[in-house]
């Protein structure tokens, strides 16, 4: 082992039914270090982290730990947490009805009897020393995501933990949630435990890391020291292609004038929901890109689903194409020709357990009719048609989508939309949590989509893409829309004040 | 040399196959009706004696212990196929369905009798007797279809309330009488179509597996079953109404409860209500994990229960001819199904296939020398 590594990794295989999941992969972390593991989504992190955690039993290599003599074996989760490994998840899994300490305590505590008295003393005393700031005899589930996602690495911490794996822990956070969960990095860090972090953010990895190791397609390519690459380089080595691609974006949508635009595709005048937003007027014209901005719970998404009728709408009209129309329920607003890709993948996206061919299938199937269904034949070539048209990966069309990854699932319900070949099509959240090289295509794809005169409404937490995508921003504030801006006032500034609520362009 | 060497590539091709159908969800059944068959092979091969007789109103007819699964497997396979669908949509299970297979023979002798518990001729045709028999069910199993689609209550409860009055229902209808039939033809349905030496019951379930098999074929209700029991939300966003597939499952299953309950009052022309198909709920749910199917909802095979259920009546005549008590029946055939639960466990057949894949190289190393 190398001087000062408390973990180390080397020639790790898995292989899955088909997939060439890992391949010779080294990775070593070193004692009170931020180590970062990057790559696109598919690239084996995943896999990586749950050889090393023992959900899934490693076909080749060797894991060497400090203070241990030869390889050990990991083959399940509690071999890793007693080797001293422990793993923050992305989707918390701590019980949000027990408190905090009896979360902490959960499943370690020996023999039948509990010293109660005991377990919130010490549970008090890892929060104090971590500065944590949450009661023990708190339930868990008042204390905001953050604080949830503290608990879950103190967990990890008092259990004497030489390696902590957090995997996407700031997906869920907001920016002062994420500058809190950095100082306790650090502070862990101080401590000489060595941390491996995976997330897509590339920001936070150049502040808080101070290595990253990158993996490409099951493989190695390679280890460096957080200043000797630079963000663009990096993005390079996970995409394996020079960076000319982010460049091509660039904000040229027509500018549409009042005159030029003509009739709305779809127009709605006081639209209101069960969801709570304020009545909202809308418009959008044919090829136009538009997108609704605003922090989290602004009521973005209330405000699509609103028009989709994925919400029971309770006032306001909706006209298409200059004509009324009711969309009560989202058969509706389908065969208005609108297609809406909602914000929550798994839980409102993809359907799990059924193949890859009847997710892309299944609205143009609904729109056909129960009483017509598609020919298996017919419903292999769709499928294959637009696996090869959104390079979507995948062992076959047979395989169920939530085995795929996650800018894959994001892909096949894109396709699933595209075949209804909509007339509108309404873009939540599509590129949150995805690689960036998926993130690329489906932006480039929705500037094709409206050269091809279809109308695109896109929403993103991430403004820059915003930016580059839409040529006329809605902004949202407290479930209002608080202004609209196009053309000049397309400017990160501009939105930002907007948003803030300072000088209002309203 | 050679030869050896092409040999051993066809047993690798083989095994290939077997590995492949031990991961089928089919094979499940398909291997539990093997063992059967093999112990019955072992201890008494008679077991699979089919001969020609004469019935007691003298028409020659198929006897034997096979023909006798295949009859009394009827019902079941019939419920099994509604019960997939409603486990596939709702997530849960219709225990209602013996009480309602009592209050839909009840329908039919009402109707068949009229206030007249000992008829001399028949009050209606057969087919209208059939017809009502058809709605009353349907109408019971939307009773249970509201109370899960749209009151959103749990499927266990929401048939727990049938389940509990059914049966005193049943009774009620014909005022708490044994209605018995004396005409003939009633009883075709049930025994054996004169001429013709197959029971007619084996002619139902056949009939109702066809339409099963074009309705999966030619319409959505697989997808759209399968797609609202693994994800409601989604489906609703895909212009699937998951209220209404949940509820239209449990009239399906309705529609199944009336055939199986025509079939049943058919064989014995009377009824008896606190007795007509007790316990067959247990039964058609047991055949749908049989088959492998989760009883938590989504994904469905459809063959696999029905073969399912087939398995379940293979085995309760089979424990019946090695004479096992009537009352220590449930005991032996518990420990069967326990069994086979457990080898259709997705853990166990893991672990199966892990062993298949160990067996392969070392059998192959024996080979080679």
């Amino acid at each position: 082992m190398q001087e000062g590594a408390v973990l180390e990794m080397r020639g790790i295989c898995k292989y899955f039914p088909g997939v060439r999941a890992l391949q010779d992969v080294d990775f070593t972390l070193r004692e009170g270090e931020i180590h970062a593991l990057m790559g696109e989504n598919g690239a084996g992190k995943s896999t990586l982290i749950k050889v090393l955690t023992g959900v899934h039993v490693k076909d080749g290599g060797e894991i060497f730990l400090k203070g241990t003599e030869g390889p050990v074996h990991i083959k399940s989760p509690q071999d890793a947490q007693n080797a001293g490994i422990s793993t923050v998840y992305q989707e918390i899994t701590l019980c949000p009805n027990l408190t905090v300490a009896e979360n902490m305590f959960i499943g370690r505590t020996k023999g039948g009897f509990t010293n109660w008295r005991y377990i919130n003393k010490r549970a008090g005393e890892i929060l104090r020393s971590l500065e944590i700031p949450a009661a023990p005899t708190q339930q868990l589930g008042s204390c905001s995501i953050a604080v949830q996602q503290m608990v879950a690495i103190a967990r990890a911490v008092d259990m004497e933990c030489k390696v902590l794996i957090l995997d996407e822990p700031t997906s869920s956070l907001d920016e002062q949630e994420v500058a809190k969960l950095f100082k306790l990095m650090l502070d862990l860090k101080a401590k000489g435990v060595g941390i491996i972090f995976v997330t897509h953010f590339l920001e936070q990895v150049y502040e808080v890391c101070d290595r990253i190791t990158v993996l490409r397609d099951g493989g190695l390519v390679g280890e460096y020291v957080i200043e000797d690459l630079p963000r663009v380089q990096l993005v390079a080595k996970m995409l394996g292609k020079e960076l000319d691609d982010l460049a091509d974006i660039k904000g040229d949508q027509p500018a549409y004038t009042e005159e030029d635009r003509g009739e709305p595709v779809l127009e709605a005048h006081q639209l209101a929901s069960t969801a709570g937003i304020k009545p909202f007027d809308f418009a959008i014209y044919k090829g136009e890109v538009n997108g609704f901005t605003g922090l989290l719970g602004s009521g973005r998404s209330e405000c699509v689903r609103a028009i989709f009728g994925a919400d029971r709408t309770t006032g306001g009209t909706v006209r298409m194409d200059g004509k009324e129309v009711r969309i009560r329920k989202p058969l509706d607003a389908m065969k208005l020709g609108i297609g809406y890709l909602p914000e929550d993948r798994k839980q409102d996206g993809i359907v799990g357990d059924l193949s890859v061919r009847e997710n892309i299938i299944l609205a143009l199937q609904v729109m056909k009719g129960f009483f017509h269904p598609f020919s298996r034949a017919q419903a292999e070539a769709f499928a294959d048609e637009y696996i090869k048209l959104l390079e979507i990966k995948t062992a076959s069309s047979d395989t169920p989508i939530k085995s795929l990854s996650g800018g894959n699932q994001q892909k096949v319900i894109l396709a699933r939309w595209l075949l209804t070949n909509p007339k509108y099509l309404i873009l939540d959240e599509p590129t949150r949590g995805i690689d960036i090289g998926t993130k690329i295509e489906i932006q480039k794809l929705v500037l094709k989509l409206a050269a091809e005169g279809k109308s695109v409404t896109f929403i993103s937490s991430e403004i820059d893409e915003m930016l580059r995508t839409c040529s006329r921003l809605i902004v949202m504030r407290d479930r209002k829309v608080v202004g609209e801006l196009g053309g000049s006032d397309l400017a990160q500034d501009k939105i930002m004040q907007t948003i803030a609520g300072g000088e209002s362009a309203s | 040399m050679s030869s050896v060497k092409t040999s051993l590539k066809e047993k690798k091709g083989l095994k290939g196959t077997l590995l492949g159908l031990v991961r089928q969800q089919i094979f499940i059944p398909i291997a539990a009706l093997l063992l059967l068959v093999l112990f019955n092979l072992i201890v008494d091969p008679s077991f699979f004696a089919i001969s020609l007789s004469e019935n007691s109103a003298g028409d020659p007819v198929l006897s034997g212990y096979l023909i006798t699964i295949l009859d009394n497997a009827s019902e079941l396979a019939i419920l099994a196929i509604g019960m997939t669908l409603v486990t596939a949509a709702s997530g849960g299970q219709d225990i209602s369905v013996g009480a309602t297979i009592a209050i839909a023979g009840s329908v039919v002798l009402r109707v068949l009798c009229g206030t007249n518990s000992r008829p001399e001729t028949l009050q209606a045709p057969i087919i209208v007797a059939f017809l009502v028999c058809c709605v009353v069910a349907m109408l019971f199993g939307a009773f249970n279809g509201v109370l899960v689609a749209y009151f959103k209550i749990q499927p266990m409860v929401a048939t727990l309330i049938l389940y509990t009055a059914g049966r005193s229902i049943a009774a009620w209808i014909n005022n708490n009488e044994l209605p018995i039939i004396s005409e003939p033809s009633f009883g075709y349905f049930g025994n054996f179509i004169p001429g013709i030496p197959v029971p007619t019951p084996v002619f139902i379930a056949i009939a109702c597996m066809v339409v099963i098999a074009l309705a999966l074929k030619f319409t959505n209700l697989g997808l759209y079953s399968q797609s609202v029991g693994i994800n409601p939300h989604s489906s609703r966003l895909n212009g699937i109404d998951p209220a209404f597939i949940k509820f239209i499952t449990y009239v399906i299953l309705g529609l199944c409860v009336a055939v199986a309950g025509f079939i049943k009052v058919s064989r014995f022309s009377t009824i008896n209500y606190s007795v007509v198909a007790k316990d067959i709920e247990m039964d058609a749910i047991l055949a749908v994990a049989l088959g492998g199917n989760a009883l938590s909802g989504g994904k469905f095979n459809m063959g696999a229960s029905i073969l399912g259920a087939y398995v379940i009546q293979f085995l309760t005549t089979t424990l019946f001819k090695f004479n096992v008590d009537s009352s220590a029946l449930p005991a032996y055939k518990a420990v069967v199904v326990i069994l086979l639960v457990v080898l259709s466990a997705p853990v166990a057949r893991e672990k199966l296939s892990n062993f298949w894949k160990k067996l392969a190289p070392a059998k192959a190393a024996k080979e080679a020398n």
